[in-house]
């Protein structure tokens, strides 16, 4: 690929000059935002903090590679291949929250909105929750992806074969949702009604859970690494094909029957979507570095960075929805204020 | 799309039935002075130790792909691994994967076909397999999977040499030529074998395909020229001449097809892509140097169960024969349909 040639003037709006250029000096996984301060998550050893004003400063966190980070606005919760579980809150304060006994990779993680949370290692998930105790709980297999659901301390396991359904603290048996494959990530609908996996092949699948009716939603040239729910839960947004695929959950019946909007076509596959968390327009990263913000109505465009450099490995929204931090995977991140 | 620029992590996949010495071999790598770093995924932490920084403990799970294809099988903890040893780039130069003595290569070595991110970041180097120069016959009887093993390696280093006669040193490998005569075979002690000779291969690698001949250790001072027709048992042929013996095993066998005439494209794709399709269960691994008609450029393919990868290679020599050369490594393979089928896509 070529520059990027936004063909005739004027014929996309760019604020890219507005971007304010973050060098973060680390590969980057994952950003999040913990107030005003972007968390850039790094693939090993540390995370790099922007503050508003564009200073940077870096935090070391894990020994070794950083496997999987989940934040609720208060803190971030990260994984490592040491086989510890770290919080990070907004001070730049970490603490363990846990130790592998057997120093197992930490693969997944997930934060309920009430402090609770979970992590996985090999086919174990494990919950810590309040007062409560620690409670594990053995997948059939490696477990893929972590979910607690909006609403009651319930938590979604996806492994090969399907996802369970987990509720901690009651003996009751947990609820297995099966569908063939190999399932690698989860998220629950906002409203608690549907629960989507990232399939190991392209495709995604869905359950309605008052029914465990089953969505397939396949067509993707590759795998979908990137999930972000629109404001309200009206429609999720992915990565994994050349345009932003967004599929509607509206109806009662979510995307059953219904075709997915096509959102902001390049020549590059959708690395990233993040949604913005109170209007209906979301930011995409590509693999050839570009991110653009698009408007989920009509799918205008606005270009934000011009394609360069490696693929775009992050993006996020602040709560208020005036401040979009990103970064490719080598580091060269941006801060952009609206 | 832009393409990584970072090379691709080299990945040598290690078999060999149990006690035959894959924890000796891979203690041997990786005490060796080659200033290499080299992660390590085993499948559990084995009573001997393993000398290395960066070991990583796996599960075996073999997940069928959901294409419907039996065959298509992929081991879903080390598509996992991959991912998280990627965000290590840099801190290692090459992956050796030890799988457990009872485990089938295919999945290991699918993996690295149809997992796109493991492909982007991974090439699969070559697939070794240690055996027992003692017990392999007997496991050769008994164990499927030693068996597969063999069959489908690159590399085989024949281990415990010394404790073994000429006699049945012969006969082992005899044994293991029966199934497969194309995998480079190394004698060994201790496993004892030029790093040179196991790593860094290039067996999966189009570009390296520069023929397909059996490979046969010379005979050396094995002349001890026995000729009496023993183990004629019920699942073996054997017969000997000019020292070496040649068994025949009924269940694993590798069959070979060339033609000095060049090979109808149209027909010879169409035919190989319809064969693994439907015979794909039984046939391990395939090879092939093709010569077509009105093209001026070596054909090379490889392949993994139903799995294919093919290109051109290169610009066919001023006097190099232009001879097409396909091999099949499988189970039962059903020799005559695919000599039909072959003989029908030469250019008459």
């Amino acid at each position: 690929m070529k520059e990027f040639d936004p063909g005739e003037p004027g014929s996309i709006v760019s604020v890219t000059d507005r971007v304010r250029p973050l060098p973060l000096g680390i590969a980057v996984s994952s950003v999040h935002f913990l107030g005003d301060a972007a968390f850039f998550v790094g693939t090993e050893e540390k995370v790099a903090v922007a503050n508003p004003a564009g200073e940077i400063s870096q935090v070391e966190i894990h020994f070794g590679a950083i496997l999987c980070a989940a934040s609720d606005g208060a803190r971030i919760v990260t994984g490592g291949d040491d086989g510890t579980l770290t919080a990070l809150n907004a001070r730049g304060e970490t603490s363990v929250l846990a130790i592998d006994a057997k120093r197992r990779w930490i693969d997944c993680v997930a934060l309920h909105p009430d402090g609770a949370f979970a992590w996985s290692a090999g086919k174990t998930a494990f919950v810590r929750s309040g007062k409560a105790e620690e409670k594990s709980f053995d997948a059939p297999s490696t477990v893929g992806g972590l979910a607690f659901a909006p609403k009651g301390l319930r938590l979604a396991i996806a492994h090969y074969g399907g996802v369970t359904l987990w509720f901690p603290n009651m003996a009751a048996k947990p609820e297995f949702l099966e569908w063939a494959g190999s399932h690698l990530g989860v998220v629950f609908s906002p409203d608690n009604k549907f629960l989507v996996t990232a399939m190991h092949e392209p495709a995604l699948h869905g359950w309605r859970l008052a029914d465990n009716r089953h969505m397939r939603m396949s067509g993707y040239p590759g795998r979908v690494r990137s999930m972000s729910w629109s404001a309200g839960g009206k429609g999720l947004a992915t990565s994994g094909a050349d345009t932003v695929i967004v599929w509607p959950f509206t109806s009662k019946d979510g995307p059953m029957g219904k075709e997915p909007a096509m959102l902001a076509p390049l020549q590059a596959r959708v690395a990233v979507v993040a949604c913005h968390p109170k209007n209906d327009i979301m930011a995409a990263g590509y693999s050839d570095g570009t991110v653009l913000m698009v408007r989920l109505e009509d799918g205008a465009e606005i270009l934000v960075r011009r394609n360069k450099g490696a693929p775009v490995a992050a993006l996020a929204w602040n709560a208020k929805g005036t401040l979009l931090a990103l970064a490719d995977e080598e580091g060269d991140g941006g801060l952009l204020e609206l | 799309m832009a393409e990584a620029t970072s090379p691709k992590i080299p990945v040598t996949v290690l078999t060999g039935y149990l006690g035959a010495g894959k924890t000796t071999l891979l203690n041997r790598i990786l005490s060796e002075n080659h200033g290499k770093k080299y992660a390590v995924i085993v499948n559990e932490f084995g009573e001997i130790g393993i000398d290395n920084d960066l070991i990583i403990g796996a599960d075996e799970e073999v997940f069928e792909m959901n294409n419907g294809c039996v065959c298509c099988t992929v081991r879903g903890d080390l598509v996992r691994i991959m991912e998280g040893l990627m965000k290590r780039k840099g801190k290692f130069d090459a992956i050796i994967v030890e799988t457990t003595g009872l485990a089938d290569p295919a999945p290991v070595a699918q993996t690295f076909f149809v997992d796109e991110d493991v492909q982007r970041n991974a090439r699969l180097d070559a697939v070794v397999t240690v055996a027992d120069a003692k017990w392999l016959s007997d496991r050769l009887k008994d164990a499927p999977e030693a068996k597969n093993q063999i069959a489908f390696a690159d590399v085989i280093v024949l281990n415990k040499t010394d404790l073994v006669s000429k006699g049945e040193l012969a006969e082992v490998e005899a044994r293991i030529r029966g199934i497969n005569p194309y995998a480079k075979l190394h004698r060994t002690e201790r496993c004892k074998v030029a790093l040179a000779d196991v790593l860094e291969r290039g067996a999966f690698d189009l570009d390296r395909i520069l023929e397909i001949e059996p490979d046969f250790l010379e005979a050396g001072d094995d002349h001890d020229h026995d000729h009496d027709h023993h183990h004629h048992d019920h699942h073996d042929h054997a017969h000997s001449h000019g020292g070496l013996k040649h068994y025949h095993d009924e269940e694993m066998q590798s069959l070979a097809l060339r033609t000095d005439k060049p090979l109808d494209p149209t027909k010879f794709m169409p035919w190989l892509q319809q064969l693994v399709a439907s015979e794909g269960q039984k046939i391990l691994r395939s090879k092939g140097i093709l010569a077509f008609s009105d093209d001026d450029d070596r054909y090379v393919f490889q392949g993994v169960h139903m799995m294919l990868e093919g290109d051109h290679q290169r610009k066919w020599k001023d006097g190099e024969r232009r001879e097409s050369r396909v091999v099949f490594i499988g189970r039962e393979l059903p020799e005559q349909m695919i000599r039909d089928g072959f003989e029908r896509c030469i250019v008459t």
